[in-house]
């Protein structure tokens, strides 16, 4: 029986795969168009600062219109309900945080990576090794979570249900991305975000629109249903069907919560967005219209995670292969036939393409920049040479990439990137506010407030029932876990503020004062920023 | 060179126009916001009554609005973990606290983005214009 159901639900691999294979195309072709001959680093890393406010926002949204938003939160929608929703309100008001205080001061005080900023006024090199550090890890955390999204949803859509079928799959997947990228730089990789994050924008407005005329424009009638086709039942709608079992998964859950509002504008794929338009006027005319396509995604997604339990069933979602990150596509099948899961998988998978490329090129300019250039070479590489190197990094870290996507599979997505969300907000936004806001902070503080932050929450995680000792944890068989929320950011994000603060203090090399003057001017005002 | 500018805190400070050096009071705020060739001088700029406008204005409306969200966000992140009893009562239909809880939080989000865009066009760029105004002023009267 659960062979017919899989067989039924994935709709025609072929047609799933033309389609797929259309959008590459297409995209291939817009990259191999917006390359140039030679590109300089700032083709390579900011697109040479040459996108729109639209343009970018709309990219902006696209990275985060990732496959965890679109698969992983439906998903736990459908599933969870209500603490599902939880996840959308968090992504959509953490903009606020790269709105406000971020954005337009990051664009501009720095060139091409985060650690430009962290390290402008304290000693570089220290300081963008920890830079770099942090970016490599989270990137690799978040990576770690596309690539498991797209474990399942081959799973789903191909009809492919062997371990090395699959393998060869994502491999297929993670050579496109890599291609991308070095073919495309930042350039081509924004418009790929820009063609997804409109595909992805209309698919989910069409799908609940379209749902909710079918209950006559009813939110209630279509959460009645739901609840009825739930085995939580009237508990779907309500706080708690995810988290709410006893004292210990409510705390995880408010650390969960800190973590997504904190942890968006700490990302560094997020962040290198903004180098790519001219200036800060623009860098917040992205943000606007980044939360702008945000509120309207996430409200559809909500509808979409409802109805696909009113209209398929939880339990039939969690059967088919790919668990609860199936739940888009099986709605889509559910309302549009083979068609429409057609175009939904393929926007789906041209969802991680694009992400993926987004932490392949931040990781490799955070290494080549930062790490390679910088600290290596003490700030005198030469750009061509800076260039080939982060080329180079860009293929290490498809590599890797692909083999993490080969060994993660199966876990919600939606929950692995709230680890990378934890480990983002923990090592960057305390070091990010600090250097930009408080004359004070020194090297010693940026060191403190990176490492206290990365290293608490990696050995938070490490020893948590997200990785060992339940049923659900990565690691199977042993139990080593003593820390009991799955989520660190509680924990780690106020201690390294702590620690930035208590370095900065304790330290006995003030802050450089010339060196401050100039990044506060230039953060509030713009003046001395050169592209 | 004479430039209109607000009176500076008295006391006002010697002023050598054609000196492109800080002048004797740094912290009064009044020296050439660039230096001889014509580059920023980061510190003067720093020090100038105009940034501070610019920057007393920014904070007055960025940190306020960044806890206001912040607790209007917890408020609800702690009601869904601990205040099942409110979050589940029922409003209309199967609406219940909770959703509209979440649903007030999309809008509160899209409101301030919207009030910070209109907020930032209005009294920060302006205010970011003219310190770019004087700044190449000082620049071309240093080069004179």
């Amino acid at each position: 029986m659960k062979v017919l159901i899989a067989a039924g639900t994935t709709g025609s691999p072929a047609l799933n795969v033309s389609i797929f294979v259309v959008f590459v195309c297409i995209t291939l072709f817009v990259v191999y168009r917006a390359s140039g001959s030679s590109p300089t680093a700032s083709d390579y890393y900011a697109a040479g600062s040459g996108f729109s406010g639209m343009q970018n926002g709309i990219a902006l949204s696209g990275d985060f219109l990732s496959a965890a938003s679109f698969l992983g939160i439906s998903g736990a929608i459908a599933v969870h309900g209500y603490d599902g929703f939880l996840y959308s309100v968090g992504w959509l008001v953490a903009w606020l945080i790269a709105l406000l205080l971020i954005g337009e001061r990051l664009r501009n005080t720095g060139r091409f990576t985060v650690g430009d900023v962290m390290a402008f006024r304290m000693k570089q090199r220290p300081v963008r090794a920890a830079a770099a550090n942090a970016t490599l890890v989270i990137t690799f955390f978040y990576m770690l979570a596309q690539m498991a999204g797209a474990g399942g949803l081959i799973a789903l859509l191909l009809n492919v249900h062997s371990k090395g079928g699959q393998a060869l799959v994502i491999t297929g997947v993670g050579v496109v991305m890599v291609f991308y990228v070095l073919v495309g730089g930042m350039k081509g990789t924004t418009w790929v975000q820009i063609i997804k994050a409109t595909l992805l924008l209309l698919c989910v407005t069409f799908i609940s629109v379209f749902i909710l005329g079918k209950f006559g424009f009813s939110l209630s009638g279509l959460l009645e249903k739901a609840a009825q086709n739930s085995p939580l039942g009237e508990r779907l709608l309500e706080p708690g069907g995810w988290y709410g079992r006893n004292a210990m998964t409510k705390l995880d859950f408010v650390s969960l919560s800190l973590s997504l509002v904190l942890g968006i504008a700490s990302l560094p794929h997020v962040l290198m967005r903004f180098y790519t338009v001219p200036n800060a006027k623009e860098a917040r005319r992205s943000v606007v219209w980044c939360s702008w396509s945000m509120f309207t995604f996430y409200l559809g997604i909500l509808i979409v995670g409802y109805s696909a339990t009113a209209l398929v069933g939880s339990e039939k979602i969690l059967n088919a292969p790919g668990g609860e990150n199936s739940a888009a596509p099986l709605l889509a099948f559910r309302i549009g036939g083979t068609v429409l899961l057609g175009v939904v998988s393929a926007v789906a998978f041209a969802t991680i393409l694009a992400v993926v490329a987004g932490l392949t090129l931040a990781a490799s300019a955070s290494f080549a920049h930062d790490v390679y250039a910088n600290v290596l070479r003490h700030g005198k590489a030469d750009p061509r040479s800076e260039i080939r190197v982060a080329r180079l990094t860009a293929i290490v870290v498809g590599f890797l990439a692909i083999i993490g996507g080969i060994v993660a599979n199966g876990q919600n997505v939606a929950f692995l990137v709230s680890l990378a969300l934890a480990l983002a907000a923990s090592a960057n936004l305390s070091t990010m506010l600090y250097s930009l806001y408080w004359k004070r902070f020194n090297t010693t503080g940026t060191l403190w407030s990176i490492y206290g932050g990365l290293v608490s929450g990696l050995v938070l995680i490490a020893f948590s029932p997200a990785i060992s000792g339940s049923p659900t944890s990565i690691v199977q068989g042993v139990d080593f876990h003593w820390f009991p929320l799955t989520n660190p950011g509680i924990v780690s994000i106020p201690l390294s503020f702590l620690c930035g603060y208590l370095g900065t203090v304790l330290s006995k090399h003030p802050a450089d004062p010339d060196k401050q003057a100039e990044m506060e001017v230039r953060a509030l005002t713009g003046i001395g920023a050169k592209l | 060179m004479t430039r209109d500018r607000q009176p500076p805190a008295p006391p006002p400070s010697a002023r050598a126009v054609d000196d492109g050096t800080a002048g004797p009071f740094p912290e009064a705020g009044d020296r050439p916001l660039c230096g001889p060739s014509g580059e920023p001088d980061f510190a003067a700029i720093q020090a100038s009554p105009e940034f501070a406008r610019l920057r007393r204005r920014l904070r007055l409306f960025v940190f306020p609005m960044t806890a206001l969200f912040l607790c209007w966000y917890l408020t609800f992140a702690l009601f869904s973990a601990y205040g099942n009893e409110f979050m589940r009562r029922k409003v209309t239909g199967e609406i219940n606290v909770g959703t509209l809880f979440g649903l007030a939080q999309f809008l509160t989000t899209i409101t301030i983005v919207v009030t910070y865009a209109r907020f930032a066009k209005k009294r920060l760029d302006p205010q970011t214009d003219r310190i770019h105004e004087l700044v190449r002023a000082d620049a071309e009267a240093g080069r004179k």
